[in-house]
């Protein structure tokens, strides 16, 4: 198997006044193609920065990462991001909103507009395109926000906590939505939570960070045996409450 | 079991059908309405009656506090000496050219600014002390500087309005979720893409806010400009009614003037109805 994303000792150091923060600290890990990977943390343990980092947004004061065997220097077509909320423009439309990608990236082509229709229409929202997100539920919007970040056909997406705006029940059911969207379009996706179930329930491998500054704790292999994997079915296997048990005491959690 | 049929959305589920309760709801708002709508006629009608009856029974001085009747005929008088349109014209275009290019300047230092923290850094304590000062105070400036007409009426509005601009729309700006920015980011975005992608449709709502504050600043502008050096228009009509002690003509352009200030102030309402429709 290749490896689209390589980690090699990536650390950041935050420069404020107050002096130094160190964010994260020496992290290796590496996302094989295909693979689906969660990283979970404490917040504030530099999960944010770590996405931004591989990314290309952000520059590490350490280290470097490796996307598809060439080094990052800065953002790229390659990355797909999605944000904790699905900041969707209110005065576009969601066709609009979804093409705003190819925009920016001047990748506008009659074939990518068919490209975004295709996509709005596999996914239940071509009567919407017309529509302006407000006229839209939370599930629909965050699935609006993944088809903007899919149009422009990322070879990786990174998912910035994009579930925790939404309540318990839509999450549920979002998170089985945006797995099933993801596995369909054959996207390689590495997901920050601070949700463990989450992370077990749509990954195939998880990584534990530890609290500030941030390294990588343990590194577990996520296998559920159920039939028909998706997310909420995981969390019903067997191995679930285990797995569960195991990452939370790897947490370390205390009050 | 993905999900993937859309779920209609709360806003959009409505029942055709009414219930009785619902219409019930529905007229007594609307009684409501007309109630205050009579109300408010009514409170005017009898303030314009009180006046002039006070006015004709000589319980007020109707020289002093003049009185509709008197209101109207000056009006009239105006109109047959050709000037009432050329006071009400005058006025109103320099109200206008000065609310329009204070905020489109006011506007544009707040891109300026937005740009580059650097230059509002350095320039803070200058906004600062601007926004302070009663630009009133720089009039006589104004009219050394530029000379006494409606150039230097401009100028003065502009004093008056422009910093107060520049400070909310920036602030405006500055509110922006840096997240919004973010997502441009992600995209490879540029600046410049930022700006009009995000920041100014994001605006749109301060903008707005900022064009009807504008409209208040611009007639005090144009007001004092006009106390200070005019020949013509509804501000010179009030100095020289004052000094002529003709309380009717400063009475008659005082009213004009509400009239003109509240349709200029409606424009921008209206304004707002046509473009944030959907920036809520
Ligand atoms: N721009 C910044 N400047 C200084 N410190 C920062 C900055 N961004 C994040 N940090 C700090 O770095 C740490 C990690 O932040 P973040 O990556 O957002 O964590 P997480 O996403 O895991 O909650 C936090 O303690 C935060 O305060
Ligand atoms: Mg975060």
């Amino acid at each position: 198997m290749n490896h689209l994303v390589e980690v090699h000792n990536i650390g950041m150091k935050y420069q404020s006044l107050n002096g130094e923060i160190t964010a994260l600290e020496d992290i290796n890990f590496s996302v094989q193609d295909g693979e689906f990977v969660s990283i979970v943390g404490p917040s504030g343990c530099g999960k944010s920065t770590l996405l931004s980092i591989i990314s290309g947004l952000l520059v590490s004061t350490a280290g470097t990462v490796l996307l598809g065997g060439e080094k990052v220097t800065g953002t790229s077509g390659k990355v797909g991001y999605m944000l904790q909320k699905d900041h969707l423009f209110n005065w576009r439309t969601i066709y609009q909103n979804v093409i705003l990608g190819l925009e920016i990236r001047k990748m506008l082509t009659p074939e990518t507009k068919e490209r975004a229709l295709r996509l709005l229409k596999t996914y239940g929202l071509y009567e919407f395109k017309n529509k302006y997100p407000n006229q839209l539920s939370g599930g629909m919007r965050q699935r609006v926000a993944l088809i903007r970040t899919l149009v422009t056909d990322p070879q990786i997406l990174l998912l910035d906590e994009p579930f925790s705006a939404l309540d318990y029940q839509t999450r549920l059911m979002v998170n089985d939505d945006i797995y099933a969207i993801i596995k369909k379009e054959n996207k390689t996706a590495l997901l920050v939570t601070h949700d463990i179930a989450e992370s077990i329930s749509m990954a195939d491998r998880v990584v534990l960070l530890s609290k500030r500054p941030g390294t990588v704790k343990q590194i577990y292999a996520i296998k559920v045996n159920c039939a028909n994997r998706t997310p909420l079915y995981s969390r019903e296997a067997p191995e679930f409450r285990h797995l569960f048990q195991e990452i939370w005491k790897g947490l370390d959690v205390h009050v | 079991m993905s999900n993937l049929e859309p779920e209609i959305s709360p806003p959009m589920t409505r029942t055709s059908a009414f219930s009785q309760e619902h219409k019930v709801y529905l007229r007594r708002l609307k009684m409501e309405k007309q109630w205050i709508l009579f109300i408010q006629v009514v409170i005017f009608v009898v303030a314009i009656a009180l006046w002039e009856i006070c006015a004709n029974a000589k319980i007020v001085d109707p020289f002093i506090t003049s009185q509709p009747s008197r209101i109207i005929k000056t009006i009239i008088r105006l109109y047959e000496e050709g000037v009432l349109f050329q006071h009400i014209g005058i006025t109103c275009l320099e109200a206008f050219v000065g609310f329009v290019s204070g905020t489109l300047l006011g506007t544009l230092i707040a891109i300026g600014l937005w740009w580059s923290k650097f230059l509002c850094k350095i320039l803070e304590p200058y906004l600062v002390v601007f926004n302070s000062l009663p630009k009133i105070a720089l009039g006589p400036v104004f009219i050394v500087w530029i000379g006494a007409g409606p150039a230097a009426i401009i100028v003065m509005t502009l004093a008056i309005s422009l910093i107060v601009t520049v400070l909310e729309i920036l602030n405006g700006f500055l509110a922006i979720d840096a997240e919004k920015i973010k997502l441009i980011q992600t995209f490879g975005g540029t600046k410049l893409h930022i700006l009009t992608l995000v920041v100014l449709p994001a605006s749109l709502p301060t903008i707005i806010n900022a064009l009807k504050i504008n409209v208040g600043l611009s007639w005090v502008g144009v007001i004092v400009g006009e106390f200070l050096v005019s020949k013509a228009g509804l501000g010179y009509l009030i100095v020289y009614g004052g000094q002529v002690f003709k309380l009717d003509l400063v009475m008659t352009s005082v009213i004009i003037l509400g009239v003109a200030a509240t349709l200029m102030y409606q424009g921008v309402v209206f304004l707002e109805k046509l473009l944030v429709k959907n920036n809520l």
